[in-house]
């Protein structure tokens, strides 16, 4: 039996991802599911209220793309409006795909293997999420441009006098992909915490090797992880900016751009956020097909142990030069180059007290931002998980509403509903938050999601049948199994807005400075070398988070650790 | 030079380090999740609601005048503490994107916080004109500046011109290599050499000017031309200047300041160097940052002084010296290398005009070039 789930949705991916086979299988394995019954009001409230807050934007947005006439539809379907929405398509998925294909070998190797240093590498694989994508951008460019770092490098000993052009598509799928993968990471690393050791050990004991045992028991559990990782990569390509203008790739973002910034257009950026949204849509359907419905929790109590390290023997070289090589690109590269920027800009004595104010208020805002959102995210992932309504279905995709749209719609939906109707908190911290939360929900959702999948809702059964309410045993069991995912969930949430910009630029109250738009104000006037500093310290402050996640154990449940 | 700016605007009190570390360590751990997340609201709320105290400084005591900014905090953060110093005014500024601040305004609507709007761009004041969100400013301010650097209705006002120049590859390049004029860099033998921003603001007024001289088709006949020449396309002006430093390009189309922010981080040696055409070429088109005050100002008085000292000795001088600008008043002399304003003839378009610009976009667009 127990081999027999994984391959069972091994097959639904091949075959009918909704199959009722798998269904009817999964309903006689579990008859008395719960999954089937009406969400209490304590789940369905406060998801319902967090899926009206990420409606913010849209409603913003067609309130905006209303105001446009007949005129409005003619611009909006041009050839070039299909063929940048391509463009965007095309880079979204070859990011995604990338990402996984980097995240899961690094997420399998720094937890299940006898990798040396495995503790150290897990730490430091997500850290590039931290580095805002117009700083990458500028670094990668700086690095690996046409007459960069690398080419000086090359043409002594070889005498390269110029690189081959890293614009265009090639240069901002690396660059996306070099800062995205580790959505993927942190969410399959979190599934492989929670996923039962002794599936791969019954694997093995039926004769299945390491490998065997990796794609056909391990990786068909981590399937909705890797999906839910990926399309988080998806997300945040569409909606990003810096670095498809850095390496000039002719991405949608970049139209929607040029209507604010030149024409001062709010009315067909906001119809063309809109096309984003659905595309957004598409994005989530698709991946809902891919989802399937197979169930990933165990069915008896499990084994509360550490799963086998699998020996790399010789293969820990190649094993040790892939983290290697993923880590330089994706995190020695920036911080060499920024490095180096602010080495040589050293000759001005700086004090560092404005730097530890925005230090002070980059964390403020991003562990702040980390627990309402994860807060926030908790009923929906609840309401989507447990009960499978579709409500829940509904919830779960609005809820990702904010996400892969780009930053300044965001934050200009929230500088129309705060100057007009919430006055008192527009350019407050709670605001700031709240926009926040609208736009990084997704992260925590999908993490908290993943990770109650794994959660038999049969405990929560014998917690309710031992006198506990739904929300205490929500509280007291499902909670503490799910923390690892949970947790992630919040260190994304919190290294996400470290970085953020456009929100808090707009919306922050004033002359509250931040790692962020400290980095962004010395860039911005060309100071690379200033700009380094703050650079640095963020992604240091964000190394505490990742550190405490790779190195303790979800909460007090000493579940299939390492 | 960084302590000062990040001590601007900020008289507020700011709390220990170690309240927020405390904060950010129990939220790394499971139990506090929850706990740590209610305490950093609650902090984050007063924190926002706490106001500034006197402190003893005259700064704060003539009212205060909230200020968003489009131009960078590193360029004029000194001189908006020399105003609060010289005015006892405190000024609180927003920094910003120039035209997401604009968007900002006019999503704000009648109760923006904002009483003045100092732009990078002629083209957003324009914008916030269009919607009748500037008031008309008195006659004694808007007369300091030339009428080419101000606003035909009166509402905005240029403070500070910079000027489109060719940079060029000293390594690869000599004075004397230069074209005379913009128009002659559709010769073939600048193929693969030049550099250039279509999304950039000044580059789009100076094909605004373009058409304005050369007419609808001598533009287009321009642009296809240098597309002919493969050029090489950039995001911003400083991208440009440092990819013709590196060699990667021979020449670029910028405005002229960039090249001496960048020589004051890489150096003297930086090889590179801006070329001004030949005088009334419209390759040297005049652009300005300009400021406009708010409609629904609740600080007007405070703002007017503000207008008035950038426009003043301390506010001019300041940007000839300290910004590698050009001075829009009388009696203060730009930075030796620059070439006279005087000398720069440019065309009598106003750069603050919306309709243009659409029609510069759509040009840019038909071509191919965005």
């Amino acid at each position: 039996m127990l081999t027999l789930r994984p391959r069972a949705a091994r097959i639904a991916v091949v075959a009918r991802p909704d199959s009722s086979i798998e269904a009817g299988q999964r309903r006689s394995a579990i008859p008395r599911r719960r999954s089937v019954s009406r969400p209490p009001w304590i789940v369905l409230l406060p998801a319902l209220l967090v899926a009206g807050l990420t409606l913010v934007p849209v409603a913003y947005l067609l309130i905006r793309a209303s105001e446009g006439g007949s005129d409005l539809w003619r611009l909006l379907w041009r050839e070039r409006t299909a063929q940048v929405l391509i463009n965007t398509a095309i880079l979204a998925v070859t990011v995604a795909a990338a990402s996984s294909a980097i995240a899961v070998p690094l997420a399998w190797l720094t937890l299940r293997t006898d990798l040396p240093g495995r503790r150290f590498w897990a730490t430091i694989a997500p850290l590039p999420l931290v580095i805002p994508s117009f700083v990458g951008a500028l670094t990668i460019v700086a690095a690996l441009g046409p007459r960069g770092f690398l080419q000086e490098a090359l043409e002594g000993p070889f005498g390269v006098e110029r690189l081959p052009e890293i614009y265009g598509f090639w240069g901002a799928w690396l660059t996306l992909t070099l800062f995205t993968y580790p959505y993927v990471f942190l969410s399959v690393r979190a599934a492989l915490r929670g996923l039962d050791p002794s599936l791969e050990e019954a694997a093995r004991c039926l004769g299945h090797g390491a490998w065997r045992t990796f794609f056909l028991t391990t990786l068909p559990q981590l399937r909705p992880a890797v999906i839910a990782g990926a399309l988080l990569a998806a997300l945040y390509t569409i909606s990003d900016f810096g670095v498809v203008t850095l390496l000039r790739y002719d991405a949608f973002t970049r139209e929607i751009y040029v209507q604010y910034r030149a024409s001062f257009d709010r009315t067909l950026a906001a119809a063309l956020a809109l096309l984003l949204v659905a595309f957004a849509i598409l994005l989530l359907a698709f991946e809902a097909r891919m989802r399937g419905r197979a169930a990933y929790h165990r069915l008896g109590s499990g084994a509360a142990r550490r799963a086998r390290l699998v020996p790399l023997g010789v293969w820990r070289y190649p094993a040790l030069a892939f983290c290697l090589v993923i880590v330089a690109l994706s995190l020695g590269l920036p911080l060499g180059v920024l490095g180096y920027w602010l080495i040589r800009t050293l000759r001005r004595d700086e004090a560092p007290e404005g730097l530890l104010i925005a230090a002070q208020h980059s964390i403020t805002v991003g562990a702040a931002a980390a627990a309402v959102t994860t807060l926030a995210a908790l009923p929906v992932a609840l309401l989507v998980v447990r009960y499978r309504t579709r409500i829940g279905r509904w919830v779960e995709r609005v809820s990702y509403a904010g996400y892969g749209l780009p930053g300044i719609v965001v934050a200009l939906a929230f500088v129309f509903i705060g100057a007009r109707y919430l006055t008192p908190l527009y350019q407050t911290l709670p605001l700031l938050i709240i926009a926040y939360l609208v736009r990084f929900l997704p992260q925590a959702v999908a993490a908290a999601r993943g990770s109650l999948l794994q959660v038999n809702p049969r405990l929560e059964e014998a917690a309710r049948n031992l006198g506990r309410s739904p929300f205490g045993a929500i509280r007291s069991v499902t909670l503490p199994l799910a923390w690892p995912g949970i947790g992630a969930g919040a260190a994304l949430v919190f290294l996400t807005v470290m970085k953020e910009l456009p929100i808090t630029l707009l919306l922050s109250p004033t002359g509250y400075k931040t790692l962020a738009t400290s980095v962004w104000t010395s860039a911005g006037s060309g100071s690379y070398g200033e700009a380094a500093a703050p650079a640095l310290i963020l992604v240091l402050i964000s190394a505490i988070p990742t550190l405490l996640l790779a190195g303790r154990h979800g909460g007090q449940t000493p579940r299939g650790d390492e | 030079m960084m302590a000062e700016q990040f001590s601007l605007g900020g008289s507020r009190p700011e709390r220990p380090m170690g309240v927020s570390r405390r904060q950010f360590m129990r939220l790394s751990g499971a139990a506090g999740l929850a706990l740590a997340g209610n305490v950093a609201l609650r902090r984050a709320t007063t924190a926002a609601q706490a106001t500034p105290p006197a402190g003893g400084t005259p700064v704060g005591s003539a009212g205060k005048v909230t200020i968003y900014s489009g131009r960078n905090e590193n360029l004029i953060g000194d001189l908006v503490t020399q105003f609060e110093q010289a005015t006892g005014i405190d000024a609180e500024v927003r920094y910003g994107d120039t035209a997401e601040l604009a968007a900002t305004i006019l999503e704000e609507g009648d109760n923006s916080p904002a009483d003045l709007f100092w732009a990078q761009d002629a083209g957003a004041l324009g914008a916030l004109a269009k919607e009748e969100r500037l008031v008309t400013l008195p006659d004694s301010v808007l007369d300091l500046v030339d009428t080419r650097f101000r606003s035909s209705q009166g509402v905005w006002v240029g403070t500070s011109g910079r000027a489109r120049v060719l940079v060029y590859n000293t390594e690869q390049l000599t004075e004397a290599d230069l074209p005379t004029s913009v128009l002659d860099l559709v010769d073939s033998k600048w193929k693969g050499k030049i550099g250039w921003a279509p999304t950039n603001a000044s580059f789009q007024s100076f094909v605004t000017a373009l058409r304005v001289v050369q007419g609808e088709d001598g533009a287009r006949e321009w642009l296809e031309g240098i597309l002919a020449n493969d050029p090489v396309v950039f995001e911003g002006n400083s991208a440009i200047v440092r990819a013709v430093g590196a060699g990667e390009i021979a020449v670029g189309l910028v405005n002229h300041y960039y090249l001496y922010e960048i020589r004051e981080e890489e150096g003297e040696d930086f090889p590179a160097a801006n070329h001004f055409f030949a005088a009334g070429d419209v390759g040297n088109l005049v652009n300005v940052a300009g400021v406009g005050i708010l409609r629904t100002a609740s600080n007007a008085e405070q703002a007017q002084r503000f207008v008035e000292y950038l426009l003043g000795q301390d506010g001019q001088t300041y940007f000839a010296e300290r910004t590698f600008e050009y001075p829009l008043v009388e009696g203060v002399e730009p930075g030796a290398e620059l070439v006279p304003l005087d000398e720069i003839k440019g065309p009598e378009i106003d750069l603050g005009d919306l309709a243009d610009l659409q029609g510069t976009l759509q040009l840019l667009t038909e071509v191919g070039v965005l």
